[in-house]
């Protein structure tokens, strides 16, 4: 049982398209989506949801205006300029969305005056798709956490593909290459980057390539809409030769992604012959015949 | 100084065409967003930056990626450390009574009876555990986290420009930009290109600004995240308004959206490859299609009638 990543660095490359495209062609996957900020991978695989669970987060301090006494030590205490203090009354209270629910003000206020509830961050859910199961999240507007949240998703579907014999999982990443991103690609087999060749996909492409290096996942390169400029895509197999990520593919440019992103369906399903769906395939196929996806990560 | 003279002469030449614009000019933070990633904010921030010819600046708060350095060729005068306080421990004081294991929240220090051990990589930084130890023993020592580098536009009258960089393998976006936004301009316009998404590092890169244009795509996926992105900037209170790139290639449902929830479009960038390939280049699209810059210029107009707009319902509500 084994775990690919889609990743890219930079957004909007086609790592969801891409995803969805994949398991098309696979007989035995599951699917998990870890961009829980901006989940998109359920608008073309229309889930039909089977079990759905709230995200209890952290903790969100609350003043109680009752025991409030206006001391102001809250105020003092707080390094994220969460505390507000009405001009007119004196009255504390707390700013949800700078709270980080460190609860300092919390321990620290002499009257106790500070609750300190949990707070539900989002939902995640257990779905079943026309390829097979997904598991899936939506994280609550403007919440923290988001990095919990994917780590969460990430091992609820690990230990169903454990569970149930599934022979892979496709993780769809998100983008950037910090909180999130890091929970998404732990003791995945590899990372799959999907760059395009842009000045930006390139310089997003070696940032996210270097993270992969540095927590040791193997990672290999594909490019999409690469006759956008032909120059950088050969940048880009450059760039992947020097950082020894396995090159295994390029994408041309085609209107039918977006096309088939509309009808809520993946290229390979409306378009498997065109020459984009073509080259889908063909980069499934080196993707899975590469050393690092060969061995078992997940037993 | 001839060449400090010859500099300021050739700014102040090259600052006259856009004259006519200056005098609009207020102090104000506009934040470039977009809920979904790779929509054009970097493209939009960019060039909005190059066609106003102000006292500006820009500032890169995409820290995981920043990209807007690849189409302004800036000069870097300084760089500073993004430093995360973290926990340090004097054992020679420390009496192992746990107060700093209880009030940390993040599991950032472990006390088993005799050994205390610290996690800086868990550490969000609040200082509680300074603020509760009794005896003292706990100070903060400084933990790199990024960097901010901070320069001129030599390309663009010398425009301020600042970015920051989070550390491969590092967690914590939002203090990163943080400092970033230390870089604010106090007398005239900041331009921030913002991260993508809807949670912590996108709330810290738009909250307290004073309007935020929304970049979307016009497919379902830049509509579903375009969607959670109003959610999060209404949830904000911030004024706001839609850019909509590569417009012409999906369906029409961003528009019905708009429409529906009253939020203005302020631009629409037509889908067209010499916009993508001078993109791929480094290039900025209104150096490539120098008809854009008027475009530009008069959605900086309509930022600052939504701003002013949103001022004067706020000035007669609370009358």
């Amino acid at each position: 049982m084994k775990e690919l990543v889609i990743l890219s660095g930079k957004g909007g490359t086609g790592k969801t398209s891409i995803t969805a495209a994949f398991a098309g062609l696979c007989s035995n996957m599951m699917l998990c989506d870890a961009d829980v900020d901006a989940a998109d991978l359920h608008l073309v695989m229309s889930p039909d949801i089977r079990e759905s669970y709230d995200f209890v987060g952290g903790h969100e301090a609350v003043i109680n205006p009752e025991k409030c006494t206006g001391c102001g030590r809250c105020m003092d205490v707080c390094r994220f300029d969460a505390i507000l203090c009405d001009a007119g009354s004196g009255s504390f209270s707390v700013d949800g969305i700078g709270c980080e629910g460190c609860g300092v003000c919390v321990d620290l206020c002499p009257e106790q005056a500070v609750h300190f509830p949990r707070k539900t961050c989002g939902q995640w859910f257990v779905s079943q798709t026309r390829f097979g199961a997904m598991v899936h999240a939506r994280l609550g507007i403007a919440e923290e956490n988001s990095g919990r949240l994917v780590a969460l998703v990430r091992e609820e579907a690990r230990k169903r593909v454990v569970a149930e014999r599934v022979d892979l999982l496709i993780t769809d990443g998100p983008p950037g290459i910090g909180c999130p991103v890091i929970a998404s690609i732990g003791q995945a087999n590899a990372v799959l980057i999907v760059t395009e060749p842009t000045v930006s996909g390139i310089h997003d492409m070696e940032r996210v390539a270097d993270l992969a290096a540095h927590f040791k996942i193997p990672a290999m390169v594909c490019i999409n809409k690469y006759d956008l400029n032909p120059e950088q895509a050969t940048a880009i197999e450059a760039i992947a030769g020097r950082k020894q990520l396995e090159f295994v593919g390029r994408i041309p440019f085609d209107p039918a992604f977006t096309q088939a992103m509309v009808r809520g369906k993946s290229v390979v399903e409306t378009h498997g012959d065109s020459a984009a769906g073509a080259a889908v395939k063909q980069i499934w196929n080196k993707v899975m015949e590469s050393t690092a996806m060969k061995q078992d990560r997940l037993c | 100084m001839p060449g400090t003279l010859k500099r300021i002469l050739t700014n102040w030449l090259a600052w006259v065409p856009e004259h006519s614009l200056s005098g609009e000019i207020d102090p104000m933070i506009i934040s470039i967003a977009s809920g979904k990633g790779g929509t054009g904010k970097t493209t939009v921030a960019t060039n909005l930056c190059a066609s106003l010819g102000a006292d500006l600046r820009l500032l890169d708060c995409d820290v995981e990626e920043p990209n807007a350095h690849l189409f302004l060729a800036p000069e870097f005068t300084k760089r500073e450390k993004v430093n995360a306080p973290v926990p340090e421990i004097d054992e020679t004081l420390c009496t192992y009574c746990k107060k700093c294991m209880a009030i940390c929240r993040f599991g950032a220090i472990a006390v088993m009876g005799r050994t205390i051990v610290t996690f800086p990589e868990l550490c969000h930084s609040c200082g509680g555990c300074t603020l509760i130890c009794p005896e003292n023993a706990i100070r903060e020592a400084d933990r790199s986290i990024g960097d901010v580098e901070s320069g001129i536009l030599p390309s663009l009258r010398d425009t301020g420009f600042a970015r920051g960089i989070l550390d491969i393998g590092q967690v914590m976006a939002p203090p990163v930009i943080r400092q970033v936004r230390t870089h604010e301009n106090p007398d005239g316009l900041t331009i921030i290109d913002a991260p993508p998404g809807t949670s912590c590092p996108v709330i810290s890169a738009m909250r307290g600004t004073d309007v935020v244009v929304l970049v979307t795509e016009p497919t379902p996926f830049g509509l579903h995240d375009l969607v959670l992105a109003v959610e999060a900037v209404k949830l904000l209170g911030i004024p706001h308004g839609l850019v909509i790139n590569r417009a012409g290639m999906g369906d029409d449902q961003v528009k019905h959206y708009a429409a529906r929830e009253g939020v203005p479009i302020l631009m629409e960038i037509p889908f067209d490859k010499r916009i993508a390939r001078a993109y791929s280049k480094g290039d900025l699209l209104v150096e490539a299609l120098p008809e854009y810059k008027e475009k530009f210029q008069s959605l900086y107009r309509d930022i600052k009638a939504l701003a002013e707009n949103c001022c004067q319902q706020t000035v007669q509500v609370a009358q």
